[in-house]
């Protein structure tokens, strides 16, 4: 899900594919890098236990929770790191969290 | 507005995934909600100081941040920003900018409570329209956990390791809240990632519309440092509120308010007792020194509800 992207600088480009100054020009392109592999523990969302009350949104480090028109969605497994904070602050225990495979 | 989670999930969010701090950092979490705060029609120019924070989210070639973002050294993190914000002040004069721009600048406590301090008390004291944010992890994480003059008493780092010489770090926490109080500018406020994140979030946006230079002081658990397990944090928080360790407050135009006060005051070992880097404290010899802390916790707390209006 890679997006279009104004610069594609590979591990083997050279230093003249590069902007002066190192500046990067696609705002927000970290997304293209994958951190879910990081995870020793997952995250399980329950949706039938899920009250959408939201808290777990925000207390995410990495933006891993999408919310589509006020409801939250599965987990985005490609950023999740694991960490279990969306699990501990959940009223509704609507989180499980098990053993990475 | 009322602080509502649903409505604000609709404003996009302006840091994303796959930046490299570790599982469970707290800092991301209070830069998003600063954030957050922006109007989505208003642009922002940021600028981070050398810490866990810069290094993490702008690893070349990939950057996290989707506004304009300025790599700075770790000193000087408020001069960078204050000097754009003058440019910008500069060429809007002429016509030469349209639309808003919000000016802030992230630091971790070392790059503002120790380093960076006189680029922050500079900038703030010629009075430019930006904010800056701490996020205060007590220690200079991003090298090996080395003491700060924002790590509490008695913390063990690498550089005040607790052994037979000492019991971690021998000094008081700084107190950089009363001391950018006590710069007299428009808005300064402490904070912490806390319940709902209406406290974080409500000052944030105080911060960035207040005219003139705010700063913001905002509790940032760092698992690896404090030695915690990553899905307390929240708890962790909460504890250092409910102690009185982390006070929630603001002082707008020099008037203290407290914006929390806890029905039962818990005793500071509660935030103690979860973090590693306090574990040699709970031994029969070391029993005074969690009297010392909480006696200094009390002192600062009661001298806050006296500012606060509030004894
Ligand atoms: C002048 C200078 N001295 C030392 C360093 C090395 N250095 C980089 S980040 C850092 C510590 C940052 O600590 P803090 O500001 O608390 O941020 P954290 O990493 O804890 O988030 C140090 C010492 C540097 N980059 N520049
Ligand atoms: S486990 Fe951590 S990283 Fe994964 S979704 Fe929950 S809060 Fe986010
Ligand atoms: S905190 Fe729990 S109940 Fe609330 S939205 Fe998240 S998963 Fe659902
Ligand atoms: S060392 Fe601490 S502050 Fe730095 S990224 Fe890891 S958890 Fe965050
Ligand atoms: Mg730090």
């Amino acid at each position: 899900m890679t997006k279009e992207r104004k610069m594609n600088i590979r591990e083997d480009a050279s230093w003249k594919e590069m902007l002066q100054g190192g500046h990067i020009i696609d705002a927000g392109n970290a997304e293209d890098f994958k951190t879910g592999d990081w995870r020793s523990m997952r995250p399980v969302w329950l949706p039938d236990k899920c009250k959408q009350c939201l808290l777990c949104w925000p207390v995410c480090p990495d933006m891993a929770i999408p919310v589509e028109n006020g409801k939250r969605k599965d987990f985005d497994f490609d950023h999740c790191k694991g960490c279990g904070i969306c699990v501990e602050v959940c009223p509704f225990k609507a989180i499980d969290f098990v053993e990475e495979e | 507005m009322a602080y509502n989670l649903k409505t604000l999930t609709e404003k996009e969010e302006r840091i994303t995934g796959g930046h490299r701090m570790c599982a469970g950092c707290g800092a991301p979490i209070v830069v998003r909600t600063v954030l957050r705060a922006l109007k989505p029609e208003d642009h922002a120019v940021i600028g981070v100081a050398t810490g866990c924070l810069e290094v993490s989210t702008c690893l070349y070639p990939y950057t996290a941040w989707k506004d304009s973002f300025i790599h700075s050294a770790f000193e000087n993190a408020a001069a960078t920003v204050s000097g754009a914000e003058a440019a910008y002040r500069a060429l809007a004069k002429v016509g030469k900018v349209k639309g808003t721009t919000k000016f802030i600048a992230f630091g971790g406590d070392g790059g503002t409570y120790d380093i960076g301090f006189q680029a922050l008390s500079g900038a703030m004291e010629r009075g430019h329209d930006m904010v800056y944010v701490c996020y205060d992890n007590e220690a200079y994480m991003n090298t090996g956990i080395q003491r700060s003059s924002s790590t509490p008493k008695y913390a063990d780092t690498t550089t005040s390791p607790a052994g037979s010489e000492i019991p971690g770090k021998v000094q008081f926490k700084k107190d950089l809240t009363m001391i950018m109080a006590a710069h007299n500018i428009p808005y300064v406020a402490q904070t912490a990632p806390f319940r709902n994140l209406k406290d974080l979030y409500e000052k944030a946006e105080k911060a960035l519309y207040t005219p003139g230079p705010a700063f913001l002081n905002v509790l940032a658990p760092c698992p690896r440092g404090w030695r915690y397990n990553t899905p307390q944090l929240m708890e962790i928080v909460r504890l250092a509120i409910e102690t009185c360790v982390w006070p929630l407050y603001e002082v707008i135009e020099g008037k203290f308010i407290l914006n929390y006060k806890p029905k039962n005051k818990l005793p500071v070992v509660e935030y103690l007792k979860p973090q590693g880097r306090f574990r040699h404290l709970f031994t029969k010899e070391n029993e005074g020194l969690l009297d010392e802390i909480q006696k200094e916790v009390d002192r600062r707390w009661n001298r806050l509800l006296e500012l606060c209006g509030e004894a």
